[in-house]
């Protein structure tokens, strides 16, 4: 066949033609642009005008920053170093302020003999966040990270070493009365006396204990009281504490809210619908003026403390309502396989539908995590000195009056570095425990 | 070989109250009751205690005294003589303001914003996360802040506008930019002017009374009636009409120079201006987010199917990909609404007389009335939050997916 066709042809190529460069309109840069830039009219103008506004943002702020001044006591000192350097009235910023100021924003008026204590509880922080957040630690870390929290109180307010310590000692006497009555007297007993025992320790034994370990061996730190306490540092306190705290308290509520039971189920929504529905900056005025009315008279606690449990609340209520979320999306067949395999409320609950609810509500729990660490800056309304407070506080001061935006800037950038990553983890976490296919 | 045995005797053995899943939900629910009654008898008992101890009584009659104290803000009459409760009422109204116009500002934000962030323009795509980003990486109270700065700072103060001066009015000498607040032209509504309103209000009943008429006649017979013209004629030419007829009852009323300040006009303060852009611009940003997840949360078969059945571009739009994808961005919406209302409250930074600065702030630093003050405070958040997640239940429950 191929042999007759050939001869009906009067010209058949022998060789293949060498590749040829595809036109210019469809290649590299010019291609990129002509489908990501100028693909119509309206794209174009677009393109013109957005450039234009990066090009106008940027021709005013990037001088502004780049050009600032880093070296002098003063805004007139500052004022002063412009006119040499750049002439009267150039716009640059005035980044002194940080270089003068910055241990303040960072630790308020922490005594600066101990700056070390808040950076080295950093330390402990992050080195006892790896192992919650990323698997590839040692398993043993975990241990630490339980430590955690009693070390950086340590580190953080100072005082006798016994307190903490004895707070530690509650715990273990809740796990060993388990453990012990678990295998006498069942579960339910068990867990019982893990909760009541050492609630009663810490009632009634833990304080003289603390005191009288405290005069026998006195070991500790210098004792800083929460009024020093300020900066972002304050801020990183309050919301680490308020995350920590209001993740397993908004999954009871959640839970509480899932239940048949009709009280609790009505006590979680009740909760939730009122601190949700009331804005934060409300519930902190309650904590300042209100708390001590509902409280035996004579009790005055920390403004510092009540600030972090009513961000709890808060938090844990958002928090609540994007489990509930979660719980709602899994099928229900999940809670039906769970109760087939025998499985008791709390062994579902655990093993079968909190990993899957939880799974789902990463971003939505991440949100509200970044949402809290962004409100701390309402304690300034309380009289807390947060950053913005501190940014009020320098302004307030002769040397720096008139001054705006550079602490803006710093403030902004460190909540905006804060958060972001938050987000981006929050993104990767999502990616790593993806299990099904798209 | 069976071996019959008599059932078990029922008899009731204290352990069943805990072993027992009958009886076991009952302890659980005793037992919270029982906790949570003590608890609150405790939380009250102790206000009691407190309130006597401090020589107070719990008495609501505070809300007609006389105030004392200056609104500079106000949607209603109300002076220094007015009554606590009427002070209150104005801040109410003026957080409704800020929150309705924030809303409004904030949706049309942050639907470009999230369309634009899907566009397949780069340069545009970029620009607009970096803006969504920014805004919701940053606290709310920096940005009000920041932007109050700018209103107070940078923009010219009032007798720069005088004759020689550095600045100028915009939008033909309507609208003056001060450091003291944005003046803008004001209706003057003269006699008769109720009658433009009137006829206004009715061509919007007219427009969805139509609306509702077209969908009929199209479900019935397949017929289209041309929506969009008709409802753009019917908002416009009879309120037009009317005016003209009315012998032009609605004039305008021009901010002007007078000494150091504007006279006339309406003045809209810089706290409420930048409580409101600040506001629109963050919820914006989540706003943003929300659009976007909802556009692409409608897959693209949907977009080719309909394409497939020979429906062009805006109707693929309006009639398969918005109903879909307005399921999902409707309920983040509206909490995003909330969001704004209660986010409101932070009027405190700029010095803008809300419900919290009023009720909660001067009434209570004036009369000592802590607990009441706060209690009314919650309350009326609490109800407007109630009130617009019952109106998102109700809208959620009709949209629902109809499974069956």
């Amino acid at each position: 066949m191929s042999d007759t066709h050939a001869q009906t042809v009067r010209f058949v190529r022998q060789e293949m033609m060498p590749e040829r460069a595809p036109p210019i309109r469809e290649a590299g840069a010019v291609k990129w642009l002509r489908e990501n830039l100028f693909s119509s009219w309206l794209n174009a103008i677009l393109t013109l005008v957005s450039l234009y506004a990066v090009y106008y943002i940027l021709s005013h702020v990037l001088p502004w920053m780049v050009f600032g001044i880093w070296d002098a006591n003063s805004l007139t000192e500052c004022r002063a170093v412009r006119d040499e350097l750049y002439g009267e009235n150039a716009s640059v910023a005035c980044w002194a302020v940080l270089a003068d100021r910055w241990q303040q924003l960072m630790f308020g008026f922490y005594p600066s003999e101990f700056y070390w204590r808040p950076v080295l509880a950093v330390v402990v922080f992050l080195v006892a966040l790896g192992p919650i957040l990323f698997s590839g630690f040692p398993r043993q870390a975990i241990w630490f990270s339980a430590a955690s929290p009693f070390l950086m109180y340590l580190l953080l307010w100072g005082g006798t070493i016994w307190g903490p310590l004895v707070v530690i000692v509650g715990f273990v006497i809740g796990v060993v009365a388990f453990q012990l009555l678990a295998k006498v007297a069942g579960n339910i007993v068990g867990g019982l006396a893990s909760i009541i025992l050492p609630i009663l320790f810490w009632l009634f034994a833990a304080g003289p204990l603390a005191s009288a370990l405290a005069a026998a061996l006195p070991i500790g730190l210098t004792f800083v009281p929460s009024d020093d306490f300020g900066g972002f540092m304050l801020s990183f306190i309050i919301g680490i504490a308020g995350i920590t705290l209001s993740l397993p308290l908004g999954i009871l509520l959640a839970l509480g809210r899932q239940s048949d039971l009709f009280i609790i189920n009505k006590v979680s929504v009740a909760f939730i619908e009122i601190i949700r529905g009331v804005p934060l900056i409300v519930w902190l005025f309650t904590a300042s003026l209100l708390l001590n009315y509902f409280l035996p008279p004579g009790t005055n606690f920390d403004l510092m403390l009540r600030v972090i449990i009513m961000v709890t609340f808060f938090a844990s209520a958002y928090i609540a309502e994007v489990v509930r979320g979660g719980l709602a999306a899994l099928p229900r067949g999940q809670y039906e396989a769970a109760d087939a395999l025998g499985l008791d409320y709390a062994k579902s609950m655990r093993l079968i539908i909190l990993p899957q609810a939880l799974k789902i509500s990463i971003p939505g729990i991440v949100n509200t995590f970044i949402g809290l660490f962004k409100d701390t800056t309402l304690v300034v309304f309380i009289g807390l000195l947060d950053p913005i407070g501190l940014s009020n506080a320098i302004r307030a001061t002769t040397d720096w009056n008139g001054i705006y935006w550079e602490l803006f800037v710093f403030i902004g950038l460190l909540f905006f570095i804060c958060c972001f990553g938050m987000g981006r983890y929050s993104l990767w976490l999502e990616r790593k425990l993806q299990t099904g296919h798209r | 070989m069976t071996t019959m045995s008599d059932p078990p005797r029922e008899s009731f053995r204290l352990s069943q109250l805990i072993y027992d899943t009958r009886y076991r939900s009952l302890t659980i629910q005793v037992v919270a009751t029982i906790l949570l009654a003590v608890m609150i008898f405790w939380l009250i008992n102790n206000t009691v205690q407190n309130l006597a101890a401090l020589g107070k009584d719990f008495d609501f009659g505070f809300l007609g005294q006389r105030a004392g104290y200056d609104i500079n803000q106000r949607l209603l009459e109300y002076s220094s003589a007015s009554t606590h409760g009427k002070a209150a009422l104005i801040g109410i109204l003026n957080t409704l303001l800020v929150a309705f116009l924030g809303c409004i500002l904030a949706t049309v934000l942050g639907v470009i914003a999230g369309v634009l962030r899907l566009s397949s323009n780069w340069v545009v795509a970029r620009l607009m996360a970096v803006y969504v980003e920014g805004f919701r990486n940053v606290p709310l109270l920096l940005w009000i802040i920041a932007i109050f700065a700018v209103m107070t700072e940078s923009t010219p103060s009032p007798r720069d506008f005088r004759e020689g001066g550095s600045a100028s009015m915009m939008l033909g000498d309507t609208l003056a930019v001060t450091n003291r607040g944005v003046y803008v032209p004001m209706p003057v509504w003269g006699p008769g002017s109720w009658v433009v309103v009137v006829v206004f209000l009715l061509s919007l009943v007219g427009i969805f009374a139509y609306r509702r008429l077209a969908r009929k006649r199209q479900e019935a017979t397949g017929q289209i009636l041309p929506v969009f013209r008709v409802s753009l004629a019917l908002f416009f030419l009879p309120a037009i009409l009317a005016y003209f007829v009315m012998g032009g009852p609605v004039s305008l009323n021009y901010p002007e120079l007078g000494g150091f300040n504007f006279d006339g006009g309406l003045h809209l303060r810089n706290s409420l201006i930048a409580l409101w852009l600040a506001l629109s611009l963050y919820t914006g940003a989540f706003i943003a987010e929300i659009v976007r997840g909802g556009i692409l949360s409608v897959s693209k078969g949907q977009t080719e199917a309909s394409f497939a059945l020979g429906l062009r571009p805006n109707r693929t739009m309006n009639l398969v990909v918005l109903p879909q994808a307005m399921r999902v961005i409707v309920p983040p919406l509206i909490s995003q609404y909330l969001n704004l209302t209660k986010n409101s409250s932070l009027a405190i930074a700029v010095g803008y007389m809300d419900a919290r600065s009023t009720l909660g702030g001067i009434t209570i630093n004036q009369t000592g009335r802590e607990l009441e003050g706060m209690l009314l405070l919650g309350a009326f958040y609490l109800v407007l939050s109630l009130a617009i997640s019952g109106v998102m239940n109700i809208y959620n429950a009709s949209i629902k997916l109809k499974e069956r």
